[in-house]
């Protein structure tokens, strides 16, 4: 295989107009153009569930407020949760592994490129079906429209009942119909990595973000089922008169909990994950060194897919399980911590002895392992159960969880947004929007979440549209408040940097970063057929060996 | 398909789930014992519909299309037949027992597993009646013989489920 | 780690944390009047030392790490000057790998352990006889607390004696829903518990203060979740019976608002409110019979004044949007009436 990719000129023929080129985006199998779709079709949703948040900062900023209704307030906390996970953070992971995959291994598309488009247009009919909510849902009280349960939905407030209308419809369809979606592009990717890796890429060879995605793919077929089976079940308690969690009939709130936490607890490792997956490709090319300990990443990765299986009703220790059962939960969490914990120490030897370069995606990622690092320490507090009867539903963990979801996840995804946007879009981004952007976002995700952590210990509880003065509440709730507008202010500069880079920034090559994995070796952007010749690979870092014969990599591996 | 299988087993072990929690615990209405019948008859004519297109796909294999297509249809027929079997025994709870969906929890549960399995049956159905119309029509030969072995795993999944649905539903529920 | 040096570390843990608790207490009570890290009841207590052990672990991991991550990314950061050679490519170092898989399992050994002795104490306690019981019900969006063995019915401020360390009178709360979920948590009495229909819960309290608790519903139970509030009081003894034997009573007639009276019976009011001894028997909303001797009326959203009495009959959902009580409609005169009946329910 030739390091010299095959470079396309520039021919003198006229742009297709406008509608063919939307006819060939909407109609796309390209596994690219569908990543890169996911992509923008999340940082949309970014700026509505950000919106969303806005609003209830504003609410909370002093006790008593009256800047929205406690009915707006409740829609909102639901629709930002809901939007966040489902409409960001999994567009977000799925556009990512839809593109690299198949990039990394040395593949020409995914195994199913339709079903890709499906799974894709189901997820993107799933979130328009939620936002239509909005205008033409109805609720509680009569003057709902958009749901207000709360992301996770917790019978017997969804019944008919209490919920009266459609708006918990909106929720309980829209998500069926993504998570649908989900699962398609989960089976896309589990088949591509298992199926079509080129020759010579053993599964000991593939990059640790194909990995990653494969157990994150398990992961989603193994867990957003049980939450599809959860709402089927609470339709048949809507529509049919099914009393699955009818607690008048003998029907248990419980049993939604159980299964929806079934569902949830492994959607959070779908999502940080990939996010892992980021760190694993973006620390090692800017600290120039291989990551240490390959073989026990994989395995840590692998063992994170099954604990997490197990450790669900750690949301529920307060829900009045026995002792037993809840001392089970507090063992499966705190051992999860044990492969988390490695890989941190694992991303920290690939620093070890390199010559780390503070690029944009690694500055990032630098930030990512000192957050996650906090993240986890709060979440072993929440682990130990009693602690968590104090901690659980107060604004204590809303900070615990932002602090792995935007710490943590959102990120690596700034990062590998920096790092493999010269890829798509051929163009460098530019360095100083992009530090502009981390420092802004750094500053006010620190006054948010550090911050937050204070009133959750001072006994404020989650979800409440005010709260009374003299609890000692007031002034974090201040600070809280003024950190997110410096994260909105951070959003628009990266949105900006994207939009002006795209047309502006100088043009990147193929291999920018001196990188070492198989999607540096072709064009920036790629060919839609990937590779002109399908590569094959004898190491971990193919780039590597033949950058560095005198030295290559497999002769260590 | 092995994925798949695995994500509709997911969702089929929260229904079982559910089924087995609520066992014993309707307060009113009727209960298993009084009102199920062992469907005895359409559980062979549904497992033995697994042999037979095990039988079609080894002949495709061979490459003896026209024996593929009889085996073929002779499972479309057993599988339609347990179709009505659990039409027959859901009218039956319906208007003879006066079980529904929204009775009790024996019936919610009840009518939203095995209805579940009986979608599913469905869809099955028509993926092989599809099958079907293109072997009478001639396209079906030797070389997709792969492709119809991948449906009739979930054919076999299918069933599979139903051996569990019955034990849960016929023999521990009762 | 042999089991000794595990019991010494962990005895010095506790010590530290004890002594930092010893320190922040005064300044923690006033930070908060629903601060965890002041606890004033024996369940609260022992969360708190689990609590106090769990920081100090993860502060000291956290140093460790922090400053590791702190130090690689300022020692081996590419220096202008450097050349462009690349570093010596480690893959790994089974030693090390070991080492960083070990004492993390460890540490989760020993956090485990400790976690496991407070979830048995905690719930697994003994009911010593003397204890109160108390039925809680969770309701959209009030509190109902019933004695059954004292036979007292009341709503929203939920009085107990407070505990002797000698002669322990804990209360045991035994937790119900009517509706939705809610969840029941004063931060300075005990870890919350869940109230979840047809799902009893039982938590208790054993408080060693008097005084008053704060607290509120946390789990999201619909519009109204936020001012779903709680106050405990934790009475001596004798106040205690006092107040159980003020509360057995019912409700004393008075001739100067029967008018009041009369209109609240005659309205829709009594499908909802029970005030005993009299005809009115409604079990949706909190019993009335002795309305007057709560500081609070609304669950704690307001301060019981005949002012807020008014404007709460007036229009509840002015100042509780999506609360249960309708307006009634009521004309100047009719309220007048009422809340003068209202007045006479001590």
């Amino acid at each position: 295989m030739s390091a010299e990719p095959i470079v396309l000129r520039e021919t003198s023929a006229v742009r297709p107009p406008l509608v063919e080129t939307l006819h060939q985006w909407v109609t796309t199998v390209d596994h690219k153009r569908l990543g890169i779709l996911y992509i923008i079709y999340a940082l949309i949703f970014l700026i509505l569930g950000g919106i969303e948040a806005t609003i209830m900062r504003i609410q909370l900023i002093r006790p008593l407020n009256d800047f929205v209704s406690p009915q707006v307030f409740n829609r909102m906390f639901t629709m930002h949760g809901t939007t966040m996970i489902f409409f960001v953070a999994m567009p977000l992971v799925f556009g990512f592994g839809n593109y690299l995959v198949p990039l990394m291994i040395g593949a020409r598309d995914m195994a199913f490129p339709r079903l890709n488009a499906f799974s894709f247009w189901m997820t993107a009919f799933g979130g328009l079906l939620l936002y239509f909510s909005f205008i033409g849902g109805d609720g509680l009280y009569g003057a709902g429209n958009a749901p207000d349960v709360g992301w996770f939905a917790y019978a017997p407030l969804t019944s008919p009942t209490f919920s009266p209308g459609h708006s918990t419809d909106f929720w309980t369809l829209a998500l069926l119909i993504s998570g649908f979606g989900s699962i398609g592009t989960a089976i896309n990717l589990v088949t591509t990595i298992v199926c079509m890796r080129c020759s010579g890429m053993t599964l000991g060879r593939m990059p640790l973000l194909a990995w990653m995605n494969l157990v994150m793919g398990g992961l989603v077929i193994l867990a957003v089922s049980p939450l599809s089976a959860a709402q089927i079940m609470l339709m048949v308690d809507r529509y049919l008169g099914g009393h699955f969690f009818d607690t008048q009939a003998g029907g248990s709130a419980v049993l939604w909990m159980h299964f929806f936490w079934v569902f949830g607890h492994p959607e959070v490792y779908i999502l940080v994950i990939p996010a892992f997956a980021f760190a694993s490709e973006i620390i090692p090319v800017f600290s120039r060194k291989a990551i240490f300990g390959y073989p026990v990443m994989v395995a840590a990765t692998v063992g994170i897919g099954f604990i997490s299986m197990s450790v669900w009703a750690h949301h529920m220790f307060a829900v009045g399980m026995t002792s037993n059962s809840n001392t089970f939960f507090v063992l499966s969490t705190m051992a999860i911590a044990v492969p988390t914990g490695i890989k941190i120490f694992n991303w920290l030897g690939t620093m070890w002895g390199g010559k780390i370069l503070f690029k944009v995606p690694m500055l990032f990622c630098i930030a990512f392992l000192f957050q996650f690092l906090i993240a986890g320490l709060t979440g072993i507090m929440l682990g130990a159960a009693p602690f968590d009867w104090q901690l659980t539903a107060s604004y204590f963990v809303i900070a615990h969880f932002h602090y792995v979801i935007v710490g943590g996840i959102l990120f690596t995804i700034f990062g590998a947004c920096y790092y493999w946007f010269p890829k798509a879009s051929g163009r460098m981004y530019s360095e100083s929007l992009g530090r502009l952007h981390f420092w802004l976002f750094v500053i006010g995700f620190h006054l948010t979440f550090d911050f937050m952590h204070v009133p959750g210990v001072l006994g404020m509880p989650r979800r409440i549209y005010t709260y009374e003065p003299g609890r000692g509440w007031d002034v974090w709730n201040v600070i809280i408040t003024i950190g997110a507008f410096f994260q909105a202010a951070a959003i628009l500069v990266f949105l900006y940097n994207l939009l002006w880079s795209y047309f502006n920034g100088e043009i990147a090559g193929s291999d920018p970063w001196d990188a070492w994995t198989l999607e540096w070796t072709t064009t920036s952007p790629p060919p839609v057929y990937n590779f002109s010749t399908i590569p094959e690979v004898k190491s971990r870092r193919p780039l590597w060996d033949l950058k560095h014969p005198e030295d290559p990599d497999w002769r260590y591996e | 398909m092995y994925c798949l299988i695995a994500a509709e087993s997911a969702i089929f072990t929260i229904f079982v789930i559910a089924y087995l929690f609520y066992t014993g615990k309707s307060l009113i209405g009727p209960q298993p014992r009084d009102v199920l019948r062992v469907p005895v008859f359409f559980t062979i004519c549904l497992l033995s519909s697994s042999l037979t297109i095990h039988f079609a796909v080894k002949f495709l294999e061979r490459g003896k299309v026209r024996v593929f297509a009889l085996w073929w249809l002779l499972t479309i027929v057993l599988g339609a037949l347990f179709l009505t079997g659990t039409a027959q025994e859901w009218h039956h709870l319906i208007y003879q027992e006066g079980l529904t969906i929204q009775t009790n929890l024996f019936g919610t549960t009840y009518y939203s597993l095995v209805g579940l399995h009986a979608f599913h049956v469905t869809v099955g159905l028509l993926a092989l009646t599809s099958v079907s119309a293109f072997a009478v029509l001639g396209y079906v030969k030797q070389e997709h013989a792969e492709r119809v072995k991948v449906l009739s795993l979930y054919w076999h999944f299918v069933d599979v489920v139903w051996v569990v649905v019955f034990i849960v539903v016929y023999l521990i529920g009762r | 780690m042999k089991a000794s040096n595990r019991t010494t570390s962990k005895a010095l843990c506790v010590c530290f944390g004890t002594a930092v608790a010893a320190f922040a207490q005064p300044a923690s009570r006033s930070w908060s009047p629903t601060n965890i890290f002041a606890p004033d009841s024996t369940p609260a207590d022992t969360i708190f030392g689990l609590s106090m052990f769990v920081l100090a672990v993860t502060g000291a991991i956290f140093a460790v790490v922090f400053t590791l991550l702190a130090y690689a990314v300022l020692k081996f950061r590419k220096r202008a000057g450097d050349d462009d050679q690349e570093p010596a490519q480690i893959y790994g170092s089974t030693q090390v790998e070991l080492a960083w898989t070990v004492i993390p399992v460890l540490i989760v050994v020993v956090l485990f352990l400790a976690t496991a002795r407070v979830i048995a104490s905690v719930q697994n306690a003994a009911r010593p006889r003397g204890a109160i019981e108390v039925t809680v019900i969770g309701h959209q969006f009030w509190w109902e607390y019933r004695y059954p063995d004292l036979k007292v019915v009341t709503a929203n401020e939920l009085h107990i004696p407070v505990s002797d360390p000698a002669h322990p009178t804990p209360t045991f709360l035994t937790l119900l829903s009517a509706d939705t979920d809610h969840s029941f948590w004063v931060p300075r009495l005990a870890g919350k518990t869940d109230l979840i229909p047809n799902h009893p819960n039982s938590m208790w309290v054993d408080p060693h203060e008097t005084g008053l608790f704060l607290g509120q519903c946390s789990q999201y139970c619909g519009v109204q979740h936020a001012l779903m509030l709680l106050r405990v009081y934790v009475q001596p003894r004798e106040e205690f019976d006092r107040w159980v034997k003020q509360q057995s009573q019912p409700a004393l007639a008075s001739q100067t608002v029967a008018p009041g009276q009369r209109i609240f019976e005659a309205t829709a009011c009594v499908n909802c409110h029970t005030v005993a001894g009299t005809a009115a028997k409604g079990r949706f909303g909190p019993d009335l019979t002795h309305l007057m001797s709560r500081d609070t009326i609304a669950s704690g959203a307001m301060a019981n004044t005949a002012d807020n009495l008014r404007r709460w009959i007036r229009n509840p959902a002015a100042i509780k949007p999506g609360c249960l009580m309708p307006a009634m409609g009521l004309s100047d005169p009719d309220l007048d009436a009422i809340t003068a009946y209202m007045e006479t329910l001590r």
